[in-house]
């Protein structure tokens, strides 16, 4: 049998709600800090909408990129593009073979700004008005081509699409790419810029989105017994994966391994998680099975946890079921209480913090609990950072989508 | 009303810069859009249907093909008020 490379992780790139870029983003996530603002535009007066309030990005593109690309790409290229470089910046700007080296990010839900301001000029002036440069820049795939097009990534570049689990089924991929062979690098992660009226009328009329406008900061509580449901947040999340071999070759500095990616589909509902967990379960168990880890190693989860009712407590019994004991002594973190949720960007931006929380040895706060559900069964880590046990250590991010989608990555400390 | 040739140069100028980063006064009636400013098909394209709507004008496709530099659309947008 062929020898299949480890992958780790030697950059990390973000743009958030919580910060313009890594080291500003975890240092509010360890501060326990709230993406949440209110709108600040007529969004709520014009177009009557119930929700008053999101989790937008902290730092425009249009304070870091000039204009030409901004008038080049969608926002959510825009963020994958800052993430990305950033990244890149963060991995050492590697010498790599351009045929050797990918790039996987993925989108939840694509150009809609684009698309949505197309519709509006269409409307407004004609077919003539419309940009030759609209379908380029609202396609799904338009920022892993943007990201392929900046480093010359031509080993693949790949937009996998499963709604919130968009980011941490891309960074999967990306190490696919690695382990058969395909690639020594590649450039992985999610994006999202879904902060537009029509999405958010449309995610409140599914009645996912939390309602609590007197207190945006104080939204997303994810597993407190009052959530009412998560808070859409926008942003990208991009780490630059490669085969270990090459990383050592090559004197990188590696923050952590993936050492374990399991995917499976609920196949049960188009937006509500199987009561059961079992597909949960079983995505975790082979993530978990992969990765040839022990479940003792196992000290921190990053929950996908959105701050539904339901959502919640699924995947907490899940996680108590597949684990049974050995969950107690896991150090459970919600992060989506400070970021709120970034769609596709999510499984990326949480793959990112818990890559850290293994480098750093301390797991991210969860925030907003006031009263955790009587029903968790799990420790969860509230208000401050919790330090993580020297030695080998492990940990989980799940992350799921509408549509019944189930990832989790299993990341080892280095 | 009509634009004179100095407001479409200026006005067209804008747009270049816009799209490519280049500066204004760096588009020059002899400039070339392909080989000095180094725009290509779908940028031009861009740039066309921008100066359509800014100067009020219909520039055909066929007649993209003709407009080399930037003094020759401003030269066609020029007659193309009327």
């Amino acid at each position: 049998m062929s020898h299949v490379p480890d992958v780790v992780v030697t950059g990390l790139g973000a743009t958030t709600p919580l910060g313009g870029d890594i080291p500003s983003t975890w240092a509010a996530a360890l501060a326990g800090e709230s993406g949440a603002r209110p709108f600040d535009n007529d969004w709520v007066e014009t177009y009557g909408l119930p929700v008053t309030f999101a989790a937008t990005i902290k730092v425009k593109p249009e304070d870091v990129l000039p204009r030409p690309e901004l008038k080049r790409m969608d926002p959510s290229a825009q963020y994958a593009i800052i993430a990305a470089r950033e990244a890149w910046a963060d991995a050492g700007s590697p010498e790599v073979d351009g045929d050797r080296l990918g790039a996987v990010v993925s989108s939840g839900i694509g150009g809609i700004w684009t698309t949505l301001d197309a519709w509006d000029t269409l409307k407004e002036k004609g077919a003539r008005r419309i940009l030759p440069m609209t379908v380029p820049m609202l396609m799904p795939n338009s920022p892993t081509a943007y990201v392929s097009l900046e480093l010359g990534a031509r080993a693949g570049a790949h937009a996998l699409v499963s709604a919130c689990a968009s980011g941490a089924e891309a960074i999967g991929y990306g190490v696919e790419m690695i382990r058969t062979g395909r690639a020594d690098i590649v450039v992985a992660g999610g994006t999202e810029a879904t902060i537009h009226p029509m999405p958010i009328a449309a995610f409140a009329a599914s009645r996912t989105l939390s309602l609590r406008n007197d207190d945006p900061e104080g939204a997303s509580r994810p597993y407190d017994v009052d959530r009412d449901g998560f808070v859409i947040g926008e942003g990208a999340g991009i780490v630059v994966l490669e085969s270990a071999a090459h990383a050592a070759a090559r004197g990188a500095r590696v923050y952590a391994r993936i050492a374990g990616v399991g995917l499976s589909a609920d196949g049960y509902h188009i937006t509500s998680p199987e009561p059961s967990g079992d597909g949960q379960i079983r995505a975790m168990r082979a993530a978990l099975e992969e990765s040839e880890i022990a479940r003792i190693d196992v000290v921190h989860v990053n929950a996908h946890a959105t701050s539904t009712v339901v959502g919640d407590l699924i995947e907490a019994r899940s996680i108590r079921g597949l684990l049974g004991d050995e969950a107690d002594h896991v150090a459970l973190s919600a992060t989506k209480s400070m970021t709120g949720h970034l769609l596709g960007g999510a499984g990326a931006l949480e793959t990112i913090f818990t890559v850290l929380a293994l480098h750093d040895r301390q797991a991210p706060p969860t925030i907003n609990v006031e009263n955790p559900d009587p029903e968790l069964v799990l420790d969860l880590v509230r208000d401050k950072p919790r330090a993580l046990r020297d030695g080998d250590i492990a940990a989980v991010n799940n992350s799921f989508g509408f549509g019944g989608h189930n990832v989790a990555l299993v990341v080892a400390s280095v | 009303m009509a634009y004179s040739e100095q407001e479409i140069l200026a006005g067209l100028a804008e747009i270049v810069s816009e799209e490519t980063g280049l500066p204004t006064d760096s588009v020059l009636p002899e400039k070339s859009f392909t080989d000095d400013l180094d725009i290509d098909s779908l940028s031009m394209m861009t740039i066309v249907t921008l100066a359509e709507e800014k100067f009020d004008v219909r520039i055909p496709d066929d007649e993209v093909k003709n407009l080399a530099t930037v003094g020759d659309a401003v030269t066609f947008i020029t007659g193309a008020q009327a």
